[in-house]
């Protein structure tokens, strides 16, 4: 036995680690009653009683008394040595355990309580051993009877919950409690210091193995958990960045409906604002033709009333009314224009036309008034520029007779120069330029503006060294340089800056004395923008000034070699050959006036040769060895001294040869020339009127120096070779029935080349504009007996009608008839009636256009050519 | 009479032509115009045309204001082609006779009428005396 207990104690000691929960073993051994005196004389010691070894330590050895049956202690591991010879049965809580364990055949545990020895709160496990195997569904009966003692496993549960956690190796602080929950309402705390029940506690069950015990354990940290500033302040961010999204977000939504709303608001705006432009344009076009209607009847009446019999009183009342009403028309053409303008609907043509003959017909527009003022008025284009050119003829009309019309109003001596040049040639001779424009050297004589100013500030001149895109020595495109100096009031300087804007004026005063609403320069410089030119001034008040813009046009001249063959013969074709020649001689000591009568004479093919003063030119005959076939002496050289001129003419005469009747004098005013016709016995020579131009000077030459070999007058306006060809290969019929008309009329087209039928009768012009047929265009007189021109129209349309519908019905074939698929041939009405009712019946009826009588040839042609694109070359 | 003079003679009458309000410069002008190579004779045709057409023009006036009642409407109608007539040719003063022949007319004057009628049939005599030997001066100028 003793040494079964030493095995058994080296043995738990050795294995002690394998139970690191226990803190001890014990075996008890069950003893009967009766076996009790037998073992314990084995033993060597009595079986004594648990409880009164606690409640009273100094009788500790009292032996225990009588029971049915004990449980003393025979093996114990050193740890729980002194739980040996204890009777396990003395226990409360180990009776019950060691009872159950017996009879359950499983391992039981008890309620904690207190420990023999170390006082401290345990537990004991406690196995029954058998002597036997039994099977498993012994009954409890037969296993008390196979008992043999009984094994109880110690455990300290402070140690043990320590040990446990110690394993849990945790970091923080952790308020451990076991509790023996058996019995739910009490439960029974085996470990862990009383705390308080607050703060999260962490539940969870134990499990010795015992069913008939729970036990749990409940774990809390023993601070609070800080807070976590980690999480919260990264939800708090979190949240806080969501919510500034949803706001960015919100934001960008309301503002894009903000803007929607305001963009819907716009266009509603917008459209209104066009419906009211449109309305403003209707209303301009409508209330203008209205206007105009019955002014263009009431100049025509004024026009007629001057053919009647009217006494001198009453031709100047008409003549004033004349102009009030042409003011007013030009007027009303205006804000038209402005109103184009700015609705952007002005167009600009793009035909051929003759620059100098435009200029020609300015200069006459101009002529009259400049010569009341004693204004001297000149024109001169380089010979350079081409003879045609390819553009809109009456809008740089409009904006040289606007330039022109100002300096008129405001100049009352000196000069008005209208000069055209290439840009190149401005560009490449400035100094030229400049030499020309100083204080002496001008036309008159009075000082000038310098031009040079004027275009300083061009896109086209800045570019000097690099190829401008518009310098063109091309066959295609010509840009032209124009200047008009006067040396008039001048515009004081506050005034400058808003010279081009509309409806601006110089002063409140000017539209009361100069009439005019101040749109003009405006318009113009639209036009000049939409020519791709530009247009500035340069004007110093009491001196003048010069306003100067550029322009690109076509090339209009079939002929590419412009640099030379322009020179002299820049008319190649139409000059006459009865000037072609001659020579002349000018009499004029100012070059550039000198420059500009050499220009104009040279247009008739004529040689002009200049000289200072009479002396001059009488030594330049007397040793000439051309004959001078005539001389313009300058007004202001005969007047200088008048006994010069006298010695002059008689010179003159004494060298022979009629040079008396040859001698012309260029004036400038009526006036001043007429003042001559006093002067003592001197043969006046003949006037020949400033401003110069070719057609005039060609006609008061031939007047005077007689009608020529062919007795042709022929029109020094255009060259009559592209005369022919305007409307080479153009069928027109001319209804009239007045013979002389339709003569006059037909032979007026076929200057231009047109084939012409004639008839008298309305019927017979139906017949022949029965479609198909070969017509272009038809002349059509308004009053005549049978069937007059309104009815005549109306049933051409019809039949034109008709048979467009047969074409699209296809039962016609429109191969034969060159395609044509819309007939619709031009007619124009002839009418002596300029009253508006007549034009709107005219339109009414179908026609497209009208000319007035007594017409002229190019007015023919220039309401007839609207109908027919320009024509670069026909064959014919 | 040298050709020269002839040439001056001519320049003379035509000029005269215009300043004493016979003929319109300019319609003269532009008749010549049209006088080229292709129709040398264009003007002379013209003032030939014109002629007959008046002589046949004032013949139905004639007629017509013998008639009782005077067709005014007609004379009109009348009126407004030898006025036509006039204006191509520049005829200056004879167009204004029919413009006072015109007035007369729509004011239901048959006294008027009358009279203006011997004043149109006046001046027509006069033009057409003074053009034939303008034409004249100019064709024996052309000849030399």
């Amino acid at each position: 036995m003793a040494r079964t207990r030493l095995l058994l104690i080296r043995y738990t000691e050795r294995t002690a680690f394998e139970r690191p929960l226990t803190s001890g073993v014990a075996y008890a051994v069950r003893v009967l009653r009766s076996e009790r005196e037998e073992f314990e004389k084995q033993q060597g010691w009595t079986i004594k009683r648990m409880d009164t070894f606690e409640h009273n330590p100094v009788h500790k050895d009292e032996p225990s008394p009588i029971e049915e049956e004990y449980a003393p202690v025979i093996f114990a591991q050193d740890t729980v040595s002194h739980v040996i010879s204890l009777d396990m049965l003395s226990g409360k809580e180990d009776r019950e355990n060691v009872l159950r364990a017996r009879a359950s055949g499983k391992g039981v545990l008890t309620a904690p309580f207190r420990l023999l020895k170390t006082n401290r709160l345990g537990v004991i496990l406690t196995f029954a051993v058998y002597k036997r195997e039994l099977p498993s569904n012994a009954t409890p009966n037969e296993r008390i009877e196979a008992t043999d003692g009984y094994l109880g496993g110690i455990f300290d549960i402070e140690s043990l919950v320590e040990k446990l956690l110690h394993q849990l190796a945790s970091k923080q602080t952790i308020f451990v409690n076991v509790y023996d929950i058996t019995n739910l309402s009490h439960p029974i705390s085996m470990y862990g210091s009383n705390v308080s029940d607050d703060g999260l506690w962490l539940v969870s069950t134990l499990n010795f193995g015992d069913p008939f015990r729970k036990h749990e354990m409940r774990c809390r940290f023993k601070q609070k958990a800080p807070w976590p500033l980690l999480a919260i302040s990264t939800s708090i961010g979190i949240l806080v960045i969501a919510s500034l999204v949803g706001h960015i977000f919100q934001a960008t939504v309301n503002r894009i409906a903000k803007v929607e709303e305001d963009y819907h608001g716009m266009m509603e705006l917008k459209k209104k604002a066009e419906a009211a432009d449109v309305a403003k344009s209707q209303f301009l076009a409508t209330v203008s033709h209205e206007i105009r209607t019955p002014m263009n009847g009431v100049l025509g009446m004024l026009d007629m009333l001057m053919d009647t019999e009217l006494d001198v009183t009453q031709q100047d009342y008409v003549r004033t009314a004349q102009a009030s009403g042409k003011a007013l028309v030009s007027l009303i053409n205006e804000v038209l224009d402005q109103a184009k303008v700015e609705s952007g609907k002005l167009e600009l043509e793009a035909v051929s036309f003759n620059l100098r003959a435009i200029l020609d017909d300015v200069l006459s527009l101009f002529s009259g008034k400049s010569q009341d003022k004693g204004v001297e008025l000149a024109v001169y284009i380089s010979d350079r520029v081409p003879e045609t050119l390819i553009g809109d003829p009456g809008r740089f009309r409009q904006i040289i007779t606007n330039l022109m019309g100002n300096s008129i109003k405001f100049t009352e001596k000196g000069h008005i120069f209208v000069t055209v040049y290439l840009v190149e040639e401005v560009v490449d001779s400035i100094e030229v330029e400049t030499e020309l424009s100083s204080s002496k050297n001008t036309l008159s004589g009075y000082p000038v503006a310098d031009r040079c100013h004027s275009w300083k500030g061009f896109k086209t001149f800045n570019q000097d060294g690099s190829t401008s895109p518009f310098k063109s020595s091309s066959a295609d495109l010509i840009n032209l340089i124009v200047s008009v100096e006067d040396t008039g009031q001048g515009i004081p300087l506050e005034a400058q800056s808003r010279i081009f804007t509309p409806f601006m004026q110089v002063g409140p005063s000017i539209s009361r004395t100069h009439g005019g609403t101040g749109i003009g320069l405006s318009i113009s410089k639209y036009l000049v923008g939409r020519m791709k030119g530009e247009i500035g001034f340069v004007s110093i008040p009491n001196i003048g000034s010069t306003f100067t813009f550029t322009a690109v046009f076509g090339n209009g001249s079939s002929t590419s070699n412009e640099h030379n063959s322009q020179q002299m013969n820049n008319q190649p074709n139409s000059v006459s050959s009865e000037f072609q020649g001659m020579k002349a001689l000018v009499v004029d000591p100012r070059p550039i006036r000198a420059k500009v009568s050499r220009y104009h004479i040279q247009r008739l093919g004529i040689q002009v040769e200049v000289v200072s003063d009479q002396l001059q030119c009488l030594s330049q005959i007397a040793s000439g060895s051309k004959i001078i076939n005539m001389i313009l002496v300058e007004q202001e050289v005969w007047e200088k001294d008048t006994s010069v001129s006298t010695l002059f003419v008689n010179n003159l005469r004494k060298l022979g040869c009629g040079f008396q009747s040859k001698l012309f004098l260029l004036a400038n005013s009526i006036s001043s020339s007429r003042a001559n016709t006093s002067t003592d016995g001197v043969s006046i020579p003949s006037v020949i009127m400033k401003p110069l131009r070719s057609s005039m000077l060609a006609a008061s030459l031939q007047r005077a120096m007689g009608v020529g070999n062919k007795g042709n007058i022929r029109n020094w306006e255009l060259p009559s070779m592209s005369l022919r060809h305007l409307l080479l290969g153009r069928k027109i019929l001319i209804v009239d029935d007045n013979n002389v008309n339709l003569k006059v009329a037909a032979a007026g087209l076929k200057r231009y080349g047109a084939a012409v039928v004639c008839v008298e009768r309305g019927k017979k012009a139906t017949e022949l504009l029965m479609p198909p047929h070969q017509f272009d265009a038809c002349f059509m007189d308004i009053q005549m007996p049978e069937m007059d021109g309104f009815e005549a129209t109306k049933i051409i349309r019809e039949m034109e009608h008709n048979f467009n519908n047969r074409i699209r019905r296809g039962e016609v074939s429109i191969e034969a008839y060159e395609n044509v698929s819309n007939f619709h041939v031009p007619i124009l009405a002839m009418t002596a009636d300029v009253i508006q009712a007549t034009y709107e019946e005219c339109l009414r009826s179908g026609m497209d256009g009208y000319v007035s009588k007594p017409f002229e040839a190019e007015q023919l042609y220039r309401e007839v050519s609207r109908f027919f694109p320009p024509i670069p070359d026909r064959s014919p | 009479m040298n050709s020269n003079q002839l040439q001056h003679q001519v320049l003379y009458m035509r000029r005269s032509l215009f300043d004493q309000g016979y003929l319109d410069s300019e319609q003269l002008i532009q008749l010549e115009d049209l006088q080229d190579d292709a129709n040398p004779n264009f003007v002379e045709e013209v003032v030939s045309l014109f002629y007959s057409d008046s002589a046949r023009l004032i013949q139905n006036i004639e007629q017509t204001l013998s008639n009782r009642p005077v067709d005014f409407s007609r004379l009109d109608d009348i009126l407004h082609q030898f006025k036509g007539s006039c204006s191509s040719i520049g005829a200056k003063k004879v167009k204004d006779a029919c413009s006072q022949f015109r007035e007369y007319c729509n004011a239901g004057n048959a006294e008027g009428c009358s009279r203006s009628f011997q004043l149109i049939k006046q001046e027509y005599e006069t033009l057409r005396r003074r053009l034939e030997s303008y034409f004249q001066m100019v064709k024996q100028a052309k000849a030399a």
